[in-house]
């Protein structure tokens, strides 16, 4: 299982046949063992990362420290999974330190990003405070390199 | 005076004996083609994982930039050494029986000159890489190969070594995993092949760069077997492992007499290995395994593949337990390895070494790389079935 996530982890795209050659293991086995674990949650889903400058997109993300009271017996789970059901949040990480959640939100202009964290995520009942900061550039993404590093020029034949 | 008649009779009788690599008309040839997939390449495709790379970047910064101890660094030595009797129990005094060299091709050649009368045998086994037979030649050495074969795993058996064995020999050189056919040394093996040196009291030379790109989990050397330490030169380097080889930093290990000897030489040639690589190569020592075992995992991975596809096409093919070589037969096309390799490269542009570079035993077979990223591999591989289907 692990050896499959590995490869899927670095191409979601390749094909059950590729997976199994590469494994040593009957195709079937390897399809039964992706469609479990799609089944089971623990791939979670397949996406893919976009450089949106290239695509030609404005986006704003903003990374938000939220401080949260936590609730009787609930603890910080029902506030949190409340924030991350926003469509505009794309992480939510319960974090130890100076404040309790960090919250990754994306819009596709500053404006709104300011919008949502003022009207919805700090009016909600048991949020005390955000402090909002904007990301300016991403250089690295999910282990993924936005400057691709230069592959320098191999030898075509070398001993 | 002498007159001479032409300037090639400036050049030294036993240089001039040296043929041309095998791989350097090949490589001219691919040079001068686009659109290549190359599987003709011996080193990884991996760029040097980032620590080392900033640790060697931090060295400069700090204006480490002089000549090192002729040895190498002692922390570098140290480490080595540690390294080595942790992996494989046996001990070495870093002060006086390790040796940082440029690449373990320098070691190579520096173990051989201290060892070799000129006239004594050394013997290696064939297919084998390029350098061994010319090395053992410009050390004033007479080379002689010993076959091994596809059906034995490309294996060097005792009894084909005894057989070699005359008492002008000297020594033997081993190289498992071997690059070009992955083949890697049993235990069994090391042992009777242990016990022929002992008795014959050879120097055995122990290329061993491609020990941690192993399949089968940690290889045993042959340096660990009773009686061995005492003749044995243990030569290993960073490039394979670590995807280092622009560093150039290989090291030996021997008994305290041997380096002193090979010290000798190193000393005048090449003074000392580069201090930017020698701390490069003490950080890879040190924190670089996790990176290792994921670009082991990544060979083996893009080397099942390939066995599944050559198997397929139809070319038999052992499966290589080390490095990141496999070494099919061509034999069932007719054609000798440099006209198949020719004939692949023009018809479906993919680069494949002719096995006979790697010596005569090499010819019926070619040598394909998996330092290859797994996409290139791919097309390679599409394009091969093409190719052969279509002969």
């Amino acid at each position: 299982m692990q050896e499959i996530l590995n490869i899927l982890e670095q191409d979601a795209l390749a094909s059950a046949e590729k997976i199994s050659q590469q494994l040593k293991r009957p195709v079937e086995d390897v399809r039964r063992q992706i469609r479990q674990m799609e089944e089971d949650n623990v791939i979670l889903a397949y996406k893919i990362i976009v450089d949106d400058e290239k695509a030609n997109r404005n986006t704003v993300k903003a990374v938000i420290e939220v401080k949260i009271t936590p609730e009787r017996e609930g603890g910080f789970n029902r506030l949190a999974a409340r924030i991350a059901r926003f469509d505009e949040v794309k992480s939510c990480y319960l974090m130890s330190g100076g404040y309790d959640l960090l919250v990754i939100v994306e819009g596709t202009d500053l404006k709104k990003v300011a919008t949502f964290v003022s009207e919805k995520l700090a009016t909600i009942h048991g949020v005390l405070s955000t402090a909002t900061h904007f990301m300016l550039k991403t250089y690295k993404e999910q282990g993924t390199l936005y400057a691709q590093e230069q592959v320098e020029e191999r030898l075509p034949i070398s001993p | 005076m002498k007159t001479r008649t032409s300037n090639a009779s400036y050049v030294a009788d036993h240089v001039q004996k040296i043929p041309r690599s095998g791989i350097r008309d090949f490589f001219e040839i691919v040079q001068s083609m686009s659109d290549v997939i190359s599987l003709g390449i011996g080193e990884p495709d991996f760029v040097t994982p980032w620590h080392i790379r900033e640790a060697a970047i931090y060295s400069l910064e700090r204006g480490r930039t002089g000549y090192t101890s002729n040895l190498g660094t002692p922390a570098l030595r140290r480490a080595i050494a540690g390294f080595v009797g942790k992996r494989y129990g046996v001990e070495y005094d870093w002060k006086s029986e390790v040796l940082v060299s440029v690449g373990v091709s320098e070691a190579l050649d520096i173990a051989l000159r201290a060892i070799i009368n000129p006239g004594d045998e050394i013997l290696y086994h064939e297919p084998c890489y390029v350098s061994y037979s010319p090395s053992v030649v410009l050390a004033h050495g007479c080379p002689v190969a010993i076959p091994t074969r596809q059906e034995d795993g490309f294996v060097l058996r005792a009894e084909d070594l005894e057989r070699a064995i005359t008492p002008r020999t000297r020594g033997l050189m081993l190289n498992f995993p071997t690059n070009p056919t992955g083949a890697v040394l049993p235990r069994a093996e090391q042992e009777k092949i242990a016990r022929l040196c002992i008795k014959h009291d050879l120097v055995v030379l122990t290329d061993e760069i491609y020990a941690d790109l192993s399949y089968v989990g940690e290889l045993p050397s042959i340096v660990s077997l009773p009686g061995m330490r005492e003749r044995t030169i243990f030569l290993n380097g960073f490039s394979k492992a670590y995807a280092m080889t622009g560093f150039r930093i290989g090291y030996a290990c021997a008994p305290a007499v041997l380096t002193e000897a090979m010290m000798r030489v190193h000393q005048y040639a090449m003074l000392c290995a580069s201090i930017t690589s020698q701390d490069a190569a003490l950080e890879a020592l040190k924190n670089g395994e996790a990176a290792m075992i994921q670009m082991r995992e990544e060979y083996r991975r893009r080397r099942n593949f390939l066995v599944h596809h050559f198997n397929l096409m139809g070319l038999s093919c052992h499966e290589p337990q080390g490095a990141f070589y496999l070494f099919p037969s061509i034999k069932s096309t007719g054609l000798s390895s440099r006209e198949f390799a020719m004939r692949l490269l023009e018809e479906q542009k993919v680069a494949v070494v002719p096995g006979d570079a790697f010596g005569a035993g090499g010819e019926g077979y070619v040598r394909c790389s998996y330092a290859t990223a797994m996409d290139q591999i791919e097309v390679a591989v599409q394009r091969m079935a093409v190719f052969v289907k279509g002969l």
